[in-house]
């Protein structure tokens, strides 16, 4: 895994703790800790899980481990368009691989890659359980059914602009 | 409900949420405000409907007018046509396929006529983000009666007697573990619903949280009395945004009604309802490992006994059950443990909720009783296979499921029936697969997402399932021997028999049942490096049919890596050696000149 050097600021270190303390510091919340943590920085860099491993009192290795595990948590930065492709069973049986590719010809990433101007990453999930309109495909939150590969160019210009 | 003769259910599941039928929401009830209507006909955003196939669904009441695939723009229509002139919407209705002719009522639809719903209930006929219709279905009596009539043990003896089994695929009596749990002495118990809900196609836990959160809720507060536990959690996955939002509602709704908290309904009885979330990890649907990742650990899952009903959260004892089985307990104790033993077979009773995807017609969430066959699930609720194709195998219980074949169809389904058919039940998905489907690639496909999803503790899971998938690769590259066949079948077997949890000792479960049901499909790859279905890229060879080709030049402009030539007019030909299979000549040539081999 690439490593990227990140300088907190002091607000947002506070930012971590107050967090910490509003689970009141306890270890057994680290999940959901690292939940919330995820959702206001959008990724979990080393430096951000050496706060949250200080506040609450447990090993660096045990935060490591528990961000490593889980595919939810992620220590690299998203686009400022996350895509993720479901490539559950029923979007895989009607054709997801097919968009797949074509999503990372136009884009010119891998999956888990962000592109260069930051604007798109691509990831994979497992069924967001929407099979009655496989292959899903979903841009940030918004969910898009039925996609064909031809489709892939339209949905990315939605957002090229933005 | 109120006083409004006509209501609008609309359909806010996850699948008709993504075709905006929020907005179809929006402008009904602007369409019946604009119309003075507002105190004649109501809307209510309702959970799924089932038939995902056709969404956004809307559904008129009382006359069941089941219309489909409604746009924003359609509401207009629907309310000035429907609830003014009273006036069926003919070209929204569903039309059956067979007959051509539009239904009115949807109870006269296949797709719901062979369905008895238990667990899903609720889903589709209530709002459920309003306590109050789910009271006016005769939510809480059970609950009620429960604390008010019965014993613990009383109440567990009712659970027993109807033979419920767990859903979450296992089918272990529920009953009894509750029992257990009970007899366990300890001043802290607690009971979790597993809605860890992570079989790629799969998605009733998330229909009914989203349709119907106050089941469970009023379920688990049962089981708290019946094990002596003062807390329940919810294990539920972060990919569920809107089943989430909806529960923490429905808690914040049962705690004002006194239904959750301190002395509920007026007894003794302590109990309330918190979240956890799961953060993407399959594994963690096994139980000991859920438990480990409510503690905040990695979720890895450990030997089995101490079972959680004596040592699980924080080492107390733990009751573990999946949604739909809570989704079935309030309706037992209302209706009585003789009805549900009444539907379904010898050794599995009630229903069973499935979810029907890949290359079927009808695709959605059916609830059905035990003992129905396959063949009367996917042909007549299901509606056959997509674009006339011919059926080729359904892939049950998930990637630790197996395939079963068309002499299999006519199986009765229960938790043996499918085990003793090579597969299981797990916790209800039904993947259709037809001609065009290469059974080593939906093996290998399976095989991926086990080895991703191992958590690595055992090496038999850890390193046997990359070994398989190595294999299985080899085999769809075109590289694969004789022998790696029978070295499937024994490191398989292997892996099966020495892994530690559910997730290895199931993982195999795709590749043998698919080298037992497709031998010749395995043999045709390893031996005539072919594959039948079409599908592995690297066994499949381009080709142009000299008689169709005009020689227009389109595929040699198509094609990426410069593999065809051949001068204007004349036929053109493909270099096997430099192309590269992208099938981007295939789709270009208008004359159908350009084939797969």
């Amino acid at each position: 895994m690439s490593r990227i050097k990140v300088e907190l600021k002091k607000e947002q270190i506070d930012k971590i703790k107050t967090i910490c303390q509003s689970f009141n510091n306890n270890g057994g919340e680290l999940i959901n800790v690292l939940h919330k943590v995820q959702g206001t920085f959008g990724y979990l860099p080393a430096e951000i899980q050496e706060v949250v491993a200080q506040e609450l009192n447990e090993p660096i290795a045990k935060v490591y481990g528990v961000v490593t595990f889980y595919s939810f948590f992620t220590m690299l930065p998203k686009g400022k368009h996350p895509i993720s492709i479901c490539t559950g069973t029923a979007c895989y049986v009607r054709g997801a691989e097919k968009v797949l590719d074509e999503l990372k010809k136009e884009l010119k990433i891998k999956v888990g890659e962000t592109t260069s101007d930051g604007k798109f990453s691509i990831s994979c999930l497992r069924c967001v359980g929407a099979c009655g309109l496989a292959p899903v495909l979903m841009v940030g939150n918004k969910t898009y059914g039925r996609v064909a590969p031809e489709m892939v160019k339209d949905i990315l210009k939605e957002y090229e602009a933005m | 409900m109120s006083e409004y003769k006509i209501h609008a259910l609309v359909c806010s599941g996850t699948g008709c949420r993504a075709s905006e039928s929020d907005m179809v929401v929006e402008n009904l009830k602007t369409e019946i405000a604009k119309q003075g209507l507002s105190d004649f006909a109501q809307v209510v955003k309702t959970g799924c409907f089932g038939f995902c196939e056709k969404g956004p669904i809307v559904k008129l009441i009382p006359d069941n007018t089941f219309y489909t695939q409604v746009k924003p723009a359609d509401a207009r229509e629907i309310v000035e046509e429907h609830i003014v002139k009273g006036r069926k919407v003919e070209r929204l209705l569903y039309t059956d396929p067979d007959s051509k002719e539009a239904v009115n009522d949807s109870k006269s639809m296949n797709f719901y006529k062979k369905q008895i719903r238990i667990a899903l209930r609720n889903c589709g006929v209530i709002n459920p983000e309003n306590i109050d219709e789910y009271i006016a279905r005769d939510g809480y009596e059970a609950l009620g009666k429960v604390l008010s009539e019965m014993t613990p043990e009383g109440a567990i003896k009712i659970i027993m007697d109807s033979g419920l089994r767990g859903r979450g695929g296992g089918g272990f009596p529920t009953g009894l573990k509750w029992e257990i749990t009970r007899k366990e002495v300890n001043e802290q118990k607690y009971v979790v619903c597993n809605a860890d809900e992570g079989d790629p196609g799969a998605f009733m836990d998330r229909s009914i949280l989203e349709g119907d959160p106050h089941t469970v809720l009023e379920a688990m507060a049962i089981n708290g009395y019946c094990t002596g536990a003062s807390k329940g959690l919810i294990y539920i996955r972060a990919e569920y945004p809107l089943a989430i939002e909806r529960l923490k509602i429905a808690i914040e709704q049962a705690r004002e009604y006194g239904l959750l908290g301190e002395r509920i309904l007026g007894s003794n009885f302590n109990f309330d309802v918190e979240l956890r979330y799961g953060a993407g990890a399959f594994v963690c649907g096994e139980e000991t490992a859920l438990i480990h990742s409510m503690e905040g650990l990695r979720g890895e899952p450990t030997l089995k006994p101490p079972f959680p009903s004596v040592e699980g959260y924080l080492k107390k004892p733990t009751n573990v059950n999946n949604v739909e089985t809570y989704a079935n307990i309030p309706v037992i104790f209302n209706k009585g443990a003789a009805w549900f033993a009444s539907i379904g077979t010898e050794k599995s009773k009630g229903t069973k909720v499935f979810a029907l995807a890949g290359k079927v017609n009808n695709v959605g969430l059916i609830e059905v009783p035990m003992g129905i066959t396959l063949r009367e699930v996917i042909f007549e609720i299901g509606g056959g296979i997509k674009d006339g194709k011919k059926f080729k195998a359904v892939q049950t219980g998930g990637p630790s499921g197996g395939c079963l074949v068309e002499k299999d169809l006519d199986t009765p389904i229960d938790y043996d029936n499918l085990i003793a058919a090579g597969s299981m039940m797990g916790s209800g998905g039904m993947i259709i697969m037809d001609e065009d489907d290469c059974m080593v690639d939906v093996a290998k496909f399976f095989l991926d997402f086990t080895v991703e999803e191992s958590c690595g503790k055992c090496a038999p899971c850890r390193v046997g399932n990359k070994r398989l998938y190595e294999l299985l690769n080899k085999i769809t590259d075109g590289k694969g021997e004789k022998a790696d066949i029978d070295r499937l079948i024994n490191l398989g077997s292997v892996i099966k028999d020495t892994s530690l949890c559910g997730l290895g000792q199931t993982s195999p479960n795709p590749v043998l049942s698919t080298i037992k049901n497709f031998r010749n499909e395995y043999d045709a790859h390893v031996l005539d490096k072919k594959c039948p279905a079409g599908v592995c890229k690297s066994l499949m060879v381009y080709e142009i049919v000299e008689e169709n080709c005009v020689g227009c030049t389109a595929c040699a402009r198509a094609c990426p890596v410069g593999a065809i030539s051949g001068e204007r007019k004349e036929v053109h030909k493909i270099d096997p050696t430099l192309c590269i299979k992208c099938g981007a000549c295939e789709e270009r040539c208008k004359f159908n000149a350009v084939i797969v081999k």
